[in-house]
């Protein structure tokens, strides 16, 4: 028997054995590949930054602000990105309107109101799987019934339903169940202490909500929602299903106001693709990537509010 | 001496609004169920036109160019067939050992620092990861290596695709990872396990369901993703049936968003309007049915600790 003639070794094999986090040769490799393959993730993050912040710097340097502020044009020296960026955040505005609200008193309904029934367990499966209908969809419901929706009430315009309201309408349903999903947690994670305090001196169901479990809920409900309107922010596909001015427009210098929300629009995700196909090599070669600087960056402020929103109003039960 | 008599029932008006209230929030929580039914009613109508009214040799053709009245359904189903699977390829390895690392072998610390980075890559949109495979994957990367490639390409696109859904696996699977239990690990450790092999043999196999969950979802994600495929996958307007990942060719996604950009938008010939929420509806069903199923894996796993 080896071990019996080398008794020193047997004891090295087995406390190395025990201690566990020793690793082998072959153990290793694979955590090195392991790493190799986490890596490789952040490296193609590298490298994305690198190809698009290179293409954007040309840009940037000549034109400054300018290209902030400037609105669409087929003259690649004057085009800028006003026009996509008012038509973003006009659209977040109609997200933010219809989307939360809804969505907030939906979550509420189901965390505080809705008893474990077979209804309720409909609706949560229902929500999930929303959740999960790629976008492009929410683009054909936007074009079959939001642009009709638009037009019949007379807020089509000159472009018969295909504007800003639409498009508001159509990503507000497409975040929709994200709300709902993310305020649900966010409520779920007040301790039903809370609301049993407030029951206890004889709040009815709503004053708990309104008073206590709101307020608690609050910095992680306000959380998801800068994250979801983020999202709404990048997203594209679905506006192009439904009819975004993806070519260059302008607006009329006497248009009135009805005319400008009701009219053709894009959005900046929209200009970043628009611009990319464009034939004109200094569309896609140096303007795309600077629109997509200007839509990181946006993303970045959105994404940072979240952060410290939840850094600092966080409870901990 | 009177007695008063107090009332227990409480103010009216308060019980009132008590009822108003609930009912205002249960009508925002059957929103969702109208959403629902909105999008089926949306697409099952035109669909069923479409598949009623279309010349049926015209679904089994050598191409979808829908403004030709050629609806070749293989087309599209065979470009989302590639690009899918080539995007899991891609995303599997990457986002799976990604998940293994930080949950296994990370060190607290550099595990704090690493995962939000990988959540910035999450929150990249889709049409900033088309640009980078255009400009920069497409060239640098899959043209150099294969010659015959042009700069419009399925690989191209899968690999943009892939990169898209590596956080969602990555994600998925790392908390499948983490949901398992220490003493798991310790026991395998107390036999003499290393800490590869408690990793393989052990955390591995007991977070399999969550793990295959995650892929369903990534799978699901890459049929459903447009804007890479669209920007960099080519044949817009139509293309011919193409199984080669080298050439181009049309997704559902794609051939849906193209007829919605073409110069007259939505508004082609005969069935052109149709034929997209046809394909819209089959990508309602593809990825309701990928959910569902990852849905039970997910709930499984769950069960099982």
């Amino acid at each position: 028997m080896a071990s019996r003639a080398n008794p020193v070794d047997t004891a090295t094999v087995v406390r190395e054995a025990l201690i566990g986090k020793k690793a082998g040769l072959r153990g290793m490799a694979f955590e090195l590949a392991m790493l190799t393959l986490l890596l490789a993730s952040l490296l193609v993050l590298v490298l994305l930054l690198a190809d698009i912040i290179g293409g954007a710097l040309p840009t940037f340097r000549s034109r400054g602000l300018d290209f902030v502020t400037s609105s669409l044009s087929l003259n690649p020296d004057t085009a800028g990105v006003a026009t996509g960026i008012i038509g973003s955040f006009g659209i977040s505005a109609i997200v933010a309107l219809v989307a939360f609200p809804i969505g907030i008193g939906a979550a509420i309904y189901l965390e505080e109101y809705a008893t474990d029934s077979a209804a309720t367990r409909f609706i949560s499966t229902n929500i999930r799987n929303l959740a999960g209908v790629p976008s492009i969809v929410y683009g054909l419901l936007g074009l079959a019934l939001f642009v009709r929706v638009v037009d019949l009430v007379g807020l089509g315009g000159q472009t018969s339903g295909k504007n800003v309201l639409a498009a508001g309408l159509t990503l507000a349903v497409l975040v929709l169940p994200i709300v709902i999903i993310t305020a649900s947690e966010a409520i779920r994670a007040v301790p039903g202490s809370i609301r049993e305090a407030g029951f206890g001196v004889g709040a009815t169901q709503w004053e708990v909500i309104r008073h206590h479990v709101l307020p608690s809920a609050a910095p992680g409900i306000l959380t998801g929602t800068v994250l979801t309107l983020a999202r709404a922010f990048g997203e594209t596909a679905p506006l192009i299903v439904i009819g975004v001015a993806t070519g260059f427009f302008g607006a009329a210098a006497n248009a009135s106001m009805f005319d400008t929300v009701t009219g053709p629009y894009t959005a900046l995700p929209v200009v970043v693709f628009s611009w990319s196909r464009q034939s004109v090599g200094e569309f896609a070669d140096t303007l795309a990537p600077a629109a997509i600087v200007v839509l990181l960056f946006v993303l970045f402020i959105a994404n940072t509010t979240a952060i410290v929103l939840r850094n600092r109003y966080d409870k901990r039960w | 001496m009177t007695t008063t008599t107090i009332s227990l029932s409480g103010n009216p008006k308060r019980h009132r609004r008590e009822r108003v209230v609930k009912r205002i929030f249960w009508a925002s929580a059957a929103v969702s169920v109208l959403i629902s039914a909105a999008i089926v009613m949306s697409l099952i109508g035109r669909a069923t036109t479409f598949f009623v009214e279309v010349d049926k040799s015209s679904l089994v053709d050598i191409g979808w160019f829908p403004r030709r009245g050629l609806y070749d359904l293989l087309t599209p189903l065979a470009g989302t067939v590639v690009v899918s699977l080539l995007a899991m390829f891609v995303a599997v390895p990457l986002g799976l050992g990604a998940a293994i690392y930080l949950s296994e072998f990370a060190r607290p610390r550099v595990r704090r620092f690493l995962k939000p980075i990988l959540e910035v890559l999450a929150g990249i949109p889709s049409v900033v990861i088309g640009f980078f495979a255009l400009t920069w994957l497409s060239p640098n990367l899959v043209q150099r290596v294969f010659d015959s490639a042009g700069i419009f390409s399925m690989l191209a696109a899968s690999i943009g695709v892939g990169i898209l859904i590596t956080p969602l696996i990555a994600s998925v699977s790392e908390d499948a990872l983490r949901a398992v239990p220490t003493s798991l690990r310790e026991a395998a450790f107390g036999l003499g396990a290393k800490r590869s092999e408690t990793v393989r043999k052990v955390v591995f196999p007991a977070a399999i369901s969550g793990i295959v969950a995650s892929m369903i979802l990534g799978l699901s994600r890459a049929i459903g993703e447009t804007m890479v495929m669209f920007m960099v996958g080519g044949a817009v307007g139509g293309g011919i049936r193409e199984l080669n990942p080298l050439r181009p060719g049309t997704t559902m996604t794609a051939a849906i968003a193209s007829v919605a950009t073409g110069s007259d938008q939505v508004v082609g010939e005969g069935l052109t309007f149709e034929s997209v929420f046809a394909l819209g509806f089959l990508l309602f069903v593809f990825t309701l049915v990928l959910n569902t199923v990852s849905d039970r894996f997910v709930r499984r796993a769950r069960e099982r600790y």
